[in-house]
């Protein structure tokens, strides 16, 4: 019964706010801004309680208790980084939270470099290498190379070399072309979404 | 002489149409298909049907990953998938471990996963585990990949691994069938460069229609073992499991909604160059 009336609440209050997004299309109006307000707050909130509880918690207060040895203190050190983090809040320390920046910084780049040579670079160059008795390889292998024309500047595109940017570009515009298609394929799907929830959850229609 | 003017005013009126108006019929679009619950015939496609024969091909008691990497403002795209892949996991007596790189969308991933292995009868810890979120992108998969309690000494409720029966064998990536990673951003890059890559990971890549472009390359290069793009990649994936959802029901609104945009597009230039031989003849 309970659970009930608390489903009942829940999809009323999801069609107000569905509705008050929704009534932007109209124009901008303080329904929208109170659904926006909302939306952003919860998140906010849901973040925060979610990193509280299931990483600063697990992470470092209960393996700081369960550990023995170095394992125990070296755990100090991240969350000392991540202390120094927090006083970007004070500016009369702000520049503390360089060190810790800096730390993120050095591992996202090294993690990034090695990520990206051995994951994409090599793999997608290997994968282009491909033995010309096939149509797609070649429209492939023209795509690429007429691609990469168009994006090299340090010459004139004139002449033989102009030409290979102009197909390139062709192939660039082909690649939008996709990709907006596939883009008013998402966004209709999001009403779709909507809908199905308005004329099933809250309507029982379909 | 009256009759050019009058002309003149109904195609700068159609050039200007009311946005609101257009918004309104999308919607009407959008509606109708759904309503009547038409039903229209779903072709699969080669990569998704290579994400089927991938999860088809892993024995029973197999182990696949979830990374839930979405929020609820993709759900209508990934949910759909999730739900068609979980039915097919769980049918074929496979087992499950939940987790996420993005704490908003770990409840999506909850609700599909809990509402699915009820309807099999399965046991968490048995048959399936949720070991929660961690912050740390490319960090915590190239951390699993080394030693997965590192990063998930529990689960999500606190119990330790070990104590989990279905987590009992499992260390890293190596006891792991595969990856199905849910995603609306960049994740699916972080788990090919160093979940595939570094690993060997057997990945596949389930994203929303306007990510789906960007891993086509990672396919043709064996980088990944599937990939479901949008709603189209969940209705071809729930054909394959013969498990009718969202996916199915969204085809024919999906279909007439796209007619009527190519027909606004081409309302929208017929009447653009209608208008400027107009102007230019009233200027000569």
């Amino acid at each position: 019964m309970a659970a009930n009336l608390a489903n009942t609440i829940g999809v009323w209050m999801a069609v107000f706010f569905t509705l008050a997004i929704l009534s932007f299309l109209y124009k901008d109006n303080p329904f929208y801004k109170l659904a926006e307000y909302v939306y952003v707050g919860l998140s906010a909130g849901y973040w925060l309680i979610y990193v509280m509880f299931f990483d600063v918690k697990p992470m470092i207060v209960d393996k700081f208790l369960q550990e023995q040895g170095f394992e125990r203190y070296i755990i100090i050190f991240p969350a000392f980084l991540g202390a120094l983090m927090l006083c970007r809040m004070i500016p009369r320390i702000a520049y503390v939270s360089r060190v810790a920046i800096a730390f993120t910084m050095g591992i996202s780049a090294g993690l990034g470099v090695t990520g990206a040579i051995h994951g994409m670079i090599l793999p997608q160059v290997k994968a282009t290498m491909l033995p010309l008795n096939d149509i797609n390889n070649v429209i492939m292998l023209v795509g690429v190379i007429s691609t990469v024309v168009y994006f090299y500047f340090s010459r004139e595109h004139k002449g033989a070399f102009g030409v290979a940017a102009k197909v390139g570009i062709i192939f660039v515009m082909i690649s939008f072309g996709a990709a907006f298609g596939y883009t008013v394929m998402a966004r209709i799907s999001l009403l779709i979404g909507r809908a199905y929830f308005l004329f099933h959850d809250w309507l029982g229609i379909i | 002489m009256s009759a050019p003017a009058a002309r003149k005013t109904w195609l700068e009126r159609l050039n200007h149409i009311d946005r609101r108006l257009i918004f309104v019929i999308v919607f009407v679009v959008v509606s109708i298909p759904m309503l009547l619950k038409l039903t229209s015939p779903v072709k699969v496609s080669h990569e998704v049907q290579i994400a089927y024969d991938f999860i088809q091909s892993i024995p029973a008691g197999g182990v696949v990953m979830f990374s839930v990497d979405y929020d609820p403002t993709s759900a209508p795209e990934l949910q759909p998938m999730i739900l068609a892949i979980l039915h097919h996991c769980f049918s074929r007596n496979l087992r499950v471990i939940l987790t996420g790189q993005l704490a908003v969308g770990m409840p999506l991933g909850i609700e599909a996963l809990e509402s699915t292995a009820a309807q099999f009868g399965k046991k968490y810890g048995v048959d399936y585990v949720n070991i929660g979120y961690r912050p740390g992108n490319q960090a915590v998969i190239v951390a699993m990949g080394r030693r997965l309690r590192d990063m998930f000494a529990t689960d999500y409720r606190g119990t330790p691994l070990d104590q989990l029966p279905m987590m009992k064998n499992i260390r890293n990536y190596d006891q792991i069938a595969g990856v199905v990673d849910l995603a609306h951003g960049g994740t699916p890059e972080l788990w090919i460069q160093f979940g595939q890559a570094r690993y060997g990971v057997k990945l596949i890549v389930c994203t929303t229609a306007v990510g789906a472009p960007d891993y086509y390359n990672y396919l043709q290069a064996k980088q990944i073992v599937g990939l479901l793009g949008g709603m189209r990649g969940a209705a071809e994936y729930e054909t394959l499991v013969k498990a009718p959802g969202l996916g199915l029901l969204a085809m024919p609104a999906q279909s007439w909604v796209h007619l009527a945009i190519i027909g606004l597009i081409l309302l929208g230039n017929l009447t653009f160059f209608l208008n400027r031989r107009a102007k230019n003849a009233e200027n000569a």
